[in-house]
């Protein structure tokens, strides 16, 4: 028996697939089993068909499998959409009255629940969604508690009849899932570990969010865009409290400007957007490399080119966070691959951002931002914030020239200087000058190669798993991380490591030599030109062929299985 | 420091053609702000690009002479990190109008607290020449060889529509009127309108000087500044058009008081810190779920 259990809920949009994962990771969570979710669903509100993978474990689960040993269908439409995913082995439970067959023709493996009845009995088809939690809930035989108590705080506001009425659908569901448990005797060979329930669960866009609250963000424009809303909404719903400035900007030429001139009067400010959006902010990422202010970047990227698809997922954007910006100066890009990493270095891009005043990119994903996950804490007593402003004296000179290239960056109001910035070229004090024999160059050169150096220095190497001692190795970096992991440990071959890189832009110095003492050298990414493979070849010079390179563009995210049908493979 | 106008002088070799209309807006903008008595420490000209955008780059104070079209954006930002800083955007028609309309509407929409003074000499100068949102129908440009033919853009009128609490109109050849309108412009809570009528002695030949002499009169004072509707009438007068404080009201609250960032403390945010035992609390909320 697996060590996880694989559930999928399937259906249209509007028929609550979403109110059923959140409800199903948080239940699955406090009765001690480990949980990973994630979803797929179309750019629509109602309607299609969207599904929800959620994975239970005994030990920990973070990312995608193909298998599915559970199906939940709350439509006709919902097997066919995972029809590959299926096996003899899946349990389809499912209401035999939504289909024009009977469950035996679906699968010799489908037990019939009576989904609609149950939930009409309690007043709404509507209900079905949550009379499937409680079905689910029974099965697994989890404390009825559990559920009843996530019901009360979901809709204890929306008042007695709803709650009541939910409830009741849980209950009844529930009633049924524990008598098909024995009636049909399923059972799964997972046990809870109750030192679970106490760990912490959210998803990506939300360890951005945190990592930007720890970072001390209090400022962030942006335009809605998915897949990275969720950052502007979880900013937003904890903005009083942290006292956050919170912008629905015009537009994402707006949010930039706006964030840059918040970073100008002494803000953290953050903006997050996906491709299409920040390709609309490559000129005011220009100012910001120009008037050396600091800036965070968020980009959740999704398929492109153009709208693309804007629900799926993809990591097309690297190239356009590297190279987008008229004329030349410093940036750093990183590309978490984990939650933690996101939070930590969420909250360390603002240090660096403002402490090299330059600036900085979070690139993740759709598949990074709406998978969700149980990590056993984040550890925020190591979280230090250096605010680098400094106060001005009455000749302040915002761009002086120095030995390191950093001109330290005063703030209005703060002191007795004049602190003047200027997107035309500009001298010492921020004037404009067209002073092309030695101002130009010298700052050419500050806003470039000294940044670049210095901002060099402080990326760490990317991380080798699960051995220092390898002859295959696997690159990938942000969102891949997890896939690539799980994969080689299910492939099961030995000599075989993963490369993840986490902090891509400046380049790591000692990469060179990490690929160098590999025989054989593997790269995954989730692009048709292998973006991150040629920034790899311009830092160290070496080339990985086309036929070592593992490119996925269909907007859909890696499975373990299909990862690890290349590492049997391709690994040496 | 002594608040005299030519404090506000900052030493720097000015781009401006002899006898441009930017000279004399800039001179009353130093006289107002010198009435005032607004430290050039607390004072931030935000501007764009173009002729009128290097106003900043003559006047003492701090500075953010940004991109094109997008000056009142970056204000918006200044004001909302810093609401202790007067914050003044001072750029050309092309840029408040034309590549920044977007903002122009959005910010009023907000009523984000800062001063707008839109340089108005229906022309693009630094260009060379060509139609600006503003020009009149019969100009003839490089560009525009027939003639105009785009409606001129109602700044006065569009600002009024989105509920801006103060409109004004201001040519540079009315001395005391303009110093008047800048002071009442600069001390008004809200975002606030100076659409200010210069001339461009190089491009624009159609409106010179004179031209706005001829064209333009002052609103009297039996004119209710407080009528909307009143407001509304004389925004669509367009010749001769009519100088003055075409609408104010009083009392709206701004963006930045009504962010969640300042309801419980008014202080900029520079000065404050991240309370790590609510981030702690935050995270552990996750526990339960």
């Amino acid at each position: 028996m697996d060590k996880d259990i694989s559930i999928v809920l399937s259906g249209a949009a509007g028929q609550g697939i979403q109110t059923v994962e959140q409800l199903l990771v948080g239940i699955f969570k406090m009765a001690g089993f480990h949980v990973f979710a994630t979803k797929e669903y179309e750019s629509r509100v109602r309607g299609g068909t969207n599904s929800t993978t959620l994975r239970i474990g005994e030990i920990r689960v973070s990312t995608l499998v193909n298998r599915i040993d559970i199906l939940v269908p709350f439509s006709k439409k919902a097997v066919n959409h995972v029809q590959k995913r299926l096996s003899p082995q899946t349990l389809i439970i499912a209401d035999e009255n939504i289909f024009s067959q009977s469950g035996e023709q679906i699968s010799s493996n489908f037990v019939s629940f009576p989904f609609l009845k149950t939930a009409n009995d309690v007043g709404n088809e509507l209900f079905s969604n949550v009379v499937a939690v409680g079905a689910v809930a029974g099965i697994f035989g989890i404390d009825l508690k559990i559920g009843e108590n996530f019901l009360h705080q979901r809709f204890n506001a929306k008042g007695e009849t709803i709650l009541n009425q939910n409830i009741e659908a849980y209950q009844k569901g529930y009633r049924l899932g524990s008598d098909l448990k024995t009636s049909k005797n399923i059972s799964f060979g997972i046990r809870p570990n109750p030192e679970v329930a106490d760990e912490i669960l959210f998803n990506g866009n939300q360890a951005v969010a945190l990592g930007a609250i720890a970072g001390n963000c209090n400022f962030i424009s942006a335009y809605p865009m998915s897949p990275s809303t969720g950052v502007l909404v979880f900013l937003a719903q904890h903005s009083e409290e942290f006292e956050i400035v919170i912008d629905q900007a015009e537009d994402e030429i707006a949010a930039i400007n706006k964030a840059i001139g918040a970073w100008y009067a002494g803000a953290r400010a953050l903006v997050s957007t996906s491709g299409g959006g920040f390709a609309l902010m490559s000129e005011g990422l220009s100012l910001a490399g120009m008037i050396e202010s600091p800036l965070v970047i968020h980009i959740a990227q999704r398929p492109g080119p153009a709208t693309g698809l804007p629900t799926r997922t993809a990591q097309e954007d690297l190239n356009l966070a590297l190279y987008s910006g008229h004329g030349e100066f410093a940036r750093m890009i990183f590309a978490p691959g984990t939650l933690e990493q996101s939070f930590y270095l969420t909250q360390k891009a603002f240090n660096l951002a403002d402490r090299y005043q330059v600036p900085v990119f979070i690139l993740t994903d759709q598949d990074f931002v709406d998978g969700y996950y149980n990590i056993p804490n984040l550890d925020v007593s190591q979280i230090e914030n250096h605010p680098y402003f400094v106060k001005t004296g009455a000749d302040y000179k915002r761009y002086q020239l120095t030995e390191d290239g950093i001109s330290p960056r005063g703030i209005p109001g703060y002191g007795e200087g004049l602190v003047r910035v200027d997107s035309d070229e500009h001298d010492e004090y921020g004037h404009i000058t067209e002073d092309m024999e030695f101002i130009r160059p010298k700052m050419v050169e500050k806003r470039y190669h000294k940044r670049l150096e210095l901002l060099r220095k402080e990326i760490e190497p990317p991380i080798v798993s699960p051995s220092e001692d390898y002859s295959t190795l696997i690159l990938c970096w942000g969102s891949n991380y997890h896939v690539v992991k799980e994969a080689i440990a299910v492939a099961g071959k030995s000599g075989v490591s993963m490369l993840h890189f986490s902090q891509i832009y400046p380049m790591n110095s000692g990469v060179k030599d990490i690929l160098s003492k590999a025989k054989k050298l593997l790269v995954v990414e989730n692009n048709a030109s292998g973006q991150f493979t040629k920034i790899l070849r311009l830092e160290t010079s070496i080339e990985i062929p086309k036929s070592q390179q593992f490119l996925r563009y269909t907007g859909k995210p890696w499975a373990v299985e299909e990862m690890a049908e290349i590492i049997k493979k391709e690994a040496i | 420091m002594e608040c005299s106008a030519e404090n506000y002088d900052f030493p720097h070799e000015k781009a401006w053609c002899p006898g441009c209309g930017h000279f004399t807006l800039q001179k009353y903008l130093r006289e107002a702000l010198a009435q005032l008595k607004i430290s050039p420490k607390d004072l931030v000209l935000v501007s764009g690009i173009g002729q009128a955008a290097k106003l900043p780059q003559y006047t003492r104070g701090n500075m953010f002479n940004g991109l094109h079209g997008r000056a009142l954006t970056a204000a918006m930002g200044i004001k909302a990190a810093n609401p202790s800083l007067k914050v003044i955007v001072t750029s050309g028609d092309g840029c408040s109008y034309g590549e920044g309309g977007n903002h122009f509407l959005a910010q009023i929409a907000r009523n984000s607290d800062i001063t707008h003074i839109a340089h108005n000499n229906m022309i693009y100068g630094l260009t060379k020449g060509q139609a600006s949102p503003t020009s009149l129908k019969e100009m003839k440009t490089p560009v525009q060889v027939l003639g105009v033919t785009n409606e001129p853009f109602n700044p006065l009128a569009v600002a009024l529509a989105m509920g801006a609490t103060f409109v004004a109109r201001v040519f540079v050849g009315n001395k005391k009127q303009t110093i008047e309108i800048l002071k009442k412009a600069i001390q008004h809570k809200g975002y606030a309108l100076v659409d200010s009528l210069v001339q461009c002695v190089s491009m624009n030949k159609l409106n010179s000087f004179k031209w706005y002499k001829d064209h333009t009169y002052m609103l009297d004072e039996s004119y209710d500044s407080h009528d909307r509707v009143a407001a509304f009438k004389k925004a669509i007068e367009t010749d001769p058009f009519p100088t003055g404080i075409f609408y104010e009201e009083e009392g709206k609250q701004v963006f930045w008081e009504q962010s969640a960032a300042y309801l419980q403390k008014k202080e900029p945010l520079y000065i404050r810190n991240l309370d790590i035992k609510k981030l702690k609390a935050l995270i552990a909320s996750k526990r339960g779920i």
